[in-house]
């Protein structure tokens, strides 16, 4: 599908207005590259030539850098694509399973889209969220802690025309070439979606205000706005306020509260909370 | 006394949209930058000197003393680069904190920037973390709207643009030069160094390139002082980090806390290893980072101490591994990331990765042979320090180390498959699930 005079019209002004952030235009390719691939669901020759023209670069030289990176397709892509995280901790804790399944009830391998246009399967690497293993990313948007069936309910959701909702992120997973157009820097008003952070995000700082671990002074605050109470966050103010600070200690090698010399079955195995507190971060489950 | 957890960075999470202009401020932000842009940018810098902070990005360079390094103003322009390319195996700290509380690295690279008397500002993100980047671009629009960046921020005569530069896919790209070959519009291919980028960086001018959480953590030392941050730590490491938790571990998450913090200390916050199991091997600080044992588990993990375990700090980034996992599984699988993300610049790193590969896909499938183990080690003794970046020698840290700890997995790689040494579907979560 070549590029209209239309489209090309509005890509122009779209490139002006990337090119404009740079201090250099080259640096404006990546970008650009995103930007055409969110006009046409991938880089087509067109495309390339496209970002040359604006850059006065030569196909050559665009062509080497649209090849180097995994998020550039040289195929038509899918509506969304769906990167099971296949790196080391996610393929452990189940990832491989989701793959297969995924593959299996997809009918399709990697890098490959389903007849209807829809679904592109891909192995991902590392996508920076562990503590949420295994992870699935549709259009790279978060889908934590998945399962072989809840992937395969998102897929046939998504082919069905379904809103879907990533667990982390936007309200809805939007198409290929609307994320493609936002990662070429343009807003989709979409930021104050969705959550702040998922509860493994939360865990430390749940359990230290729990604890009333504060360590020290954060950050100048209002007067007034202490710490939170014990399991229960404070909505905008559980900063604690300098005035309550403790005295700066001398840097110590062991702190108050370390469990250091316990024998390594009573840290290593089990689920009981730290201490004597159970369930520590049980606000999690409710 | 600092407390077993110490929320800093992870203190404003939980308000109720953290991610926006008003919580931040409500929360105290951009105080910080009131303080920083009253004093002199060498005052800045020897702030930050004082303080102890060194880079949370894995290498840990002193982060004052590399905005100390760029040479004098000569007229020219100078550049912050904030590093959010987030991909090594295991770490997952910046990507919530930016989509938790993306003011405080905006905060963060403002102060930062006028520290070194910068004009212009990128914070390269991966491209893979769609949503992250959509907080990034709202909350530099929100900060422009209110005098915290543009022209003349605050009545100061400071002058800063920031542009959020999405990457497209390529760990190499963390990679501080790759980074910025990135960011010109090229391959992410790592450059020659010297000239460091402090002298020679984007544009061939003078730049400083550091790690999202290093700039998240300048607000609070400029707002707290040095003494408060180098009050907490060990020895030469100063402060208080994210350490995030995955894998087999019953409450997996982030914990922040003073830096010398031991994994058994984090594991007893955790719940310990997942119900049933006990610890088999773990990263401290990501896969290319010596994996360590249970013999490990009282070491502090501080720069000095990490390393003095033959291991390194890295990122904070604890794969916590259970007795069901093989080892030679993970390892092949990293193996095969860093094969899969070699850039194939250099010829050590690009041809040594692949076969390993080769090497750790037999032994996996229990067709090793007796030499296989060697072999492996005297590739890996061919890529180390013989490469160009750290990928390389990255690369052969979780394979030198798993030998050392478990030879006889690799052993056993010469006569029965890994997956029937230890069925991969105990390893799963959903282990209750057949998955096929």
């Amino acid at each position: 599908m070549p590029i209209t005079a239309e489209a090309r019209e509005r890509l122009t002004a779209d490139a002006a207005e990337i090119v404009a952030r740079y201090p250099q235009p080259r640096s404006a390719l990546l970008p650009l590259l995103h930007l055409v691939q969110s006009e046409e669901g991938h880089v087509s020759p067109d495309g390339v030539a496209f970002c040359a023209e604006v850059l006065d670069l030569t196909t050559a030289e665009v062509s080497a850098v649209a090849t180097f990176y995994s998020q550039f397709k040289r195929r038509p892509n899918g509506t969304y694509t769906i990167g099971v995280c296949r790196n080391t901790l996610c393929a452990i804790m189940g990832g491989d399973e989701i793959y297969a399944s995924l593959a299996e009830h997809l009918g399709i391998v990697d890098g490959q889209t389903t007849t209807d246009g829809m679904i592109t399967l891909e192995r991902v690497e590392c996508n920076a969220a562990c503590d949420y293993a295994p992870v699935v990313m549709a259009n790279w948007e978060f889908f934590d802690n998945q399962t072989p069936a809840s992937a395969r309910e998102l897929v046939d959701s998504l082919r069905a025309g379904e809103d879907v909702a990533p667990t982390r992120g936007a309200a809805k997973v939007c198409t290929f070439k609307e994320v493609s157009r936002v990662l070429a820097g343009f807003h989709d008003g979409r930021a104050g979606e969705g959550l702040s952070a998922g509860e493994p995000t939360l865990r430390g700082l749940r359990l230290a205000r729990e604890q009333g671990w504060d360590g020290g002074p954060v950050r100048t605050e209002p007067a007034g706005v202490g710490a939170a109470a014990a399991g229960e966050p404070t909505p905008r103010g559980g900063v604690t306020s300098a005035h309550d600070a403790p005295p700066v200690p001398a840097r110590t090698r062991r702190r108050a509260g370390t469990t250091a010399g316990r024998p390594a079955a009573q840290a290593t195995t089990g689920e009981d909370a730290p201490g004597s507190a159970s369930a520590a971060d049980g606000t999690e489950e409710a | 006394m600092p407390t077993p957890l110490t929320p800093v960075l992870s203190a404003t999470w939980d308000a109720r949209d953290s991610w926006t202009l008003d919580a931040y401020e409500k929360q105290g932000g951009y105080q910080a930058l009131r303080t920083a842009l009253t004093m002199e940018p060498d005052a800045v810098v020897a702030l930050v000197k004082d303080s102890g902070l060194r880079g949370r990005g894995g290498a840990g360079f002193p982060t004052g003393m590399k905005w100390g390094f760029l040479p004098k103003p000569d007229g020219g322009p100078r550049y912050l680069v904030v590093n959010a390319d987030e991909s090594e195996p295991g770490t997952c700290k910046d990507i919530p904190l930016m989509l938790a509380s993306p003011h405080v690295l905006v905060e963060g690279a403002i102060i930062a920037a006028h520290a070194i008397r910068a004009a212009k500002a990128f914070i390269y993100l991966r491209g893979e973390v769609v949503h992250v980047y959509r907080r990034l671009l709202a909350a530099v629009a929100e900060a422009k709207d209110r005098g915290y960046l543009g022209a003349n921020i605050l009545g100061s005569g400071f002058d800063l643009d920031l542009v959020v530069h999405a990457g497209a896919g390529a760990y190499i790209c963390g990679e501080e030069t790759a980074l910025l070959d990135s960011l010109e519009g090229r391959r992410g291919q790592p450059r020659l160094r010297p000239p460091f980028p402090a002298v020679a960086g984007l544009y061939a001018r003078p730049t400083v390139v550091n790690n999202v959480e290093s700039i998240a953590s300048v607000p609070s030392i400029v707002a707290n002082g040095p003494d408060w941050f180098s009050g907490m730590g060990t020895g030469k490491s100063a402060g208080v980090g994210l350490f995030s938790l995955s894998g087999h571990v019953t409450r997996p998450g982030q914990y922040e806390a003073p830096l010398g913090i031991t994994l058994r200390e984090l594991l007893d916050l955790a719940g310990g290893v997942r119900h049933g199991h006990e610890l088999k091997f773990w990263t401290p600080g990501g896969s290319s980072t010596p994996l360590l044992t249970a013999e490990h588990l009282d070491v502090p993990l501080d720069f000095e101490s990490v390393a003095g375990a033959g291991s390194m700090l890295g990122t904070r980034a604890l794969q916590i591994f259970d007795e069901t996992t093989s080892v030679v599984r993970a390892v092949l699988r990293w193996t095969e990331f860093y094969a899969h993300e070699s850039c194939g610049k250099c010829t050590p790193c690009r041809e040594g990765t692949y076969w390993l590969v080769q090497v750790l896909r037999r032994i996996e499938a229990g067709k090793g042979t007796e030499e296989d183990i060697e072999k492996l080690l005297d590739i890996c003794d061919n890529i180390l320090g013989r490469a160009f970046c750290a990928l390389g020698d990255g690369a052969t840290s979780p394979i030198v180390s798993a030998v050392k700890f478990f030879r006889d997995e690799f052993v056993a790689g010469t006569h029965t498959p890994a997956w029937e040494l230890f069925p991969y579907e105990r390893s799963t979560l959903f282990a209750e699930v057949p998955a096929r």
